[in-house]
């Protein structure tokens, strides 16, 4: 296949490399040509709005990969109620609260408490016995959302009687998402199909011990908040912290870009002990990723790998 | 200038007033994509099954799916299809001759020569959602894109064929009149020009015929 290598540089021209370059352009009836230079000025508006949050805030997506960007940059818009790049671009680099809302739209906020049991089942059995061998264990949940898979871990952890000992560094980069995760307080309707989940991922007690429910919400305890600390951290810009035993980060490196992606991998490398694992989401793989050969699949197919050098 | 004038010239002559030049069919696609959403599952083994073992473009597949892991479709495809069916990883390389199948509870989106998913929301109440899969192909492979939207009884698919045009892709839709569920196909044809509405049975080997190999570096 003809193609040109995956990926350019952030903030280089976005689509241009990617047309076919054998293809002769002919102009053609139906106006595509027209179309597609209105596209290639979205496409230099797009760019235009990045390098502006970038160098006005500091939150840098120019390393996101393009493809879902743009669609929730789409979404950005209709949140804004603003028809043009422009005028998005206007609002985010004046006021921060419309740029909190930007980040809001262009975080993947889809989670859930015990997503993909099958992991937590795994954890439990195979992770869980080695945290035990440490004295005290540090966790990071990188891209943590709104938290519901946090407090899954808490539960776990509590459940093999090793939360007293652990802490679980919970980050992300929208503000807003964890003021929400640090309250803990989730919608009552939900609550049937987290406790399904939890049932599928092993658990083994009454899954409503852990909350108190009022007429819309269900509150989780604060015995298990305890071990809990939240705060922002962005991948793209910030270093390492500290030194974890387990690091989660699920389906948040699928948005990025090779370049970030890389920057992130090295983030995570330095920051595991030797034999500390690395949670990927189920469709993520280590293969792919230059940091390959440090890590041993724990299980592959579940995204669950171990730094090994 | 000079010398740029004349490196022009030949172009112009061979294809500015006639047009000999177009008479041989173009076979340059590198990637089909395909939507399908009810009764997709019988139209895609039909499809499949007629597609050669040396079928040189990549083909990305979204059949509208519940979303838990554990169904047997990929199982179902690989068994009547010559070409390896794969349900990809994030970042997977396309590779010609390979079936994409998007996972039970991701987009699939494609980058220029790779795979990638998304967990965002449901687009048209389907994740994975067809006009996702088609849109960021459209973006990303323009007119070396072939876009075939099958049976379906919902609008996902009508704006992703859309994009597929606006780009210059090829756009294929199944016959509503023949197919399965009409609603799908329907929608498309009234949001867009389509370049080819055939019954399911044309349109495997319209495909074979379309995406040859040779075509270009």
């Amino acid at each position: 296949m003809s193609r040109t290598d995956a990926l350019r540089p952030a903030g280089a021209p976005r689509e241009r490399d990617v047309t076919a370059v054998n293809v002769p352009v002919v102009a053609n009836a139906d106006g595509s040509e027209a179309v597609n230079a209105a596209d290639d000025v979205e496409e230099l508006e797009l760019d235009l709005l990045l390098t502006g949050i970038a160098r006005r805030w500091g939150y840098d997506f120019r390393g996101y990969s393009p493809a879902s960007l743009r669609r929730r940059v789409r979404r950005a818009m209709h949140v804004e109620g603003v028809r043009s790049l422009s005028a998005l671009q206007e609002r985010v680099l004046h006021r921060p609260e419309a740029l909190q809302r930007f980040i809001s739209a262009l975080s993947v906020n889809v989670t859930g408490m015990f997503r993909d049991p099958q992991v937590y089942r795994t954890l439990r059995r195979q992770v869980l016995p080695m945290l035990r061998t440490y004295p005290f264990v540090r966790i990071w949940h990188a891209g943590c959302s709104t938290g519901e898979e946090v407090y899954s871990m808490a539960i776990l952890l509590h459940e093999e009687g090793l939360l007293e000992r652990c802490r679980i560094y919970a980050t992300d980069i929208s503000d807003d998402l964890l003021q929400r995760a640090r309250r803990g307080v989730f919608p009552l309707r939900d609550m049937q199909e987290h406790t399904a989940a939890y049932h599928r991922a092993g658990g083994k007690g009454d899954f409503s011990t852990y909350y108190i429910a009022d007429h819309q919400s269900a509150i989780l305890r604060d015995e298990l908040r305890r071990h809990l600390v939240f705060s922002q951290h962005n991948l793209v810009s910030d270093s390492s912290f500290n030194e974890f035993q387990l690091i989660l980060c699920r389906n948040v490196l699928i948005y990025f870009s090779e370049a970030l992606r890389e920057r992130v991998h090295r983030l995570f490398y330095d920051s595991l002990v030797n034999f500390g694992i690395l949670a990927l989401g189920i469709r993520e793989s280590m293969r792919f990723t230059p940091y390959a050969d440090r890590y041993e699949a724990l299980v592959e197919s579940l995204g669950l790998y171990r730094r090994v050098r | 200038m000079s010398a740029q004038a004349r490196l022009e010239a030949p172009a112009v002559e061979g294809g500015a007033p006639t047009t000999p030049a177009r008479q041989r069919p173009r076979a340059d696609y590198d990637l089909v994509v395909i939507g399908a959403s009810l009764g997709g599952v019988a139209a895609l083994r039909h499809l499949l099954a007629q597609l050669p073992a040396e079928f040189p473009a990549a083909l990305a597949i979204v059949q509208h799916r519940r979303p838990d892991a554990d169904s047997p479709l990929q199982q179902l495809l690989g068994a009547v299809s010559l070409l390896p069916v794969r349900e990809p990883r994030d970042r997977e390389r396309l590779e010609p001759g390979v079936v994409y199948l998007a996972p039970a509870g991701y987009h699939l989106l494609v980058e220029a020569g790779w795979l990638s998913l998304s967990v965002e929301g449901p687009v048209s109440w389907a994740r994975p959602s067809i006009d996702v899969l088609f849109e960021s192909a459209a973006d990303a492979y323009r007119r070396r894109l072939v876009a075939v939207l099958l049976t379906g009884s919902s609008e996902d698919g009508a704006a992703g064929v859309a994009a597929v045009a606006r780009r210059g892709g090829l756009t294929v839709v199944e016959d509503p009149a023949s197919a399965h569920s009409p609603v799908s196909p329907a929608a498309a044809l009234a949001r867009t020009k389509v370049r080819h509405v055939l019954p399911l049975q044309e349109i495997g080997g319209l495909l074979s015929g379309m995406v040859k190999i040779g075509a270009g570096p």
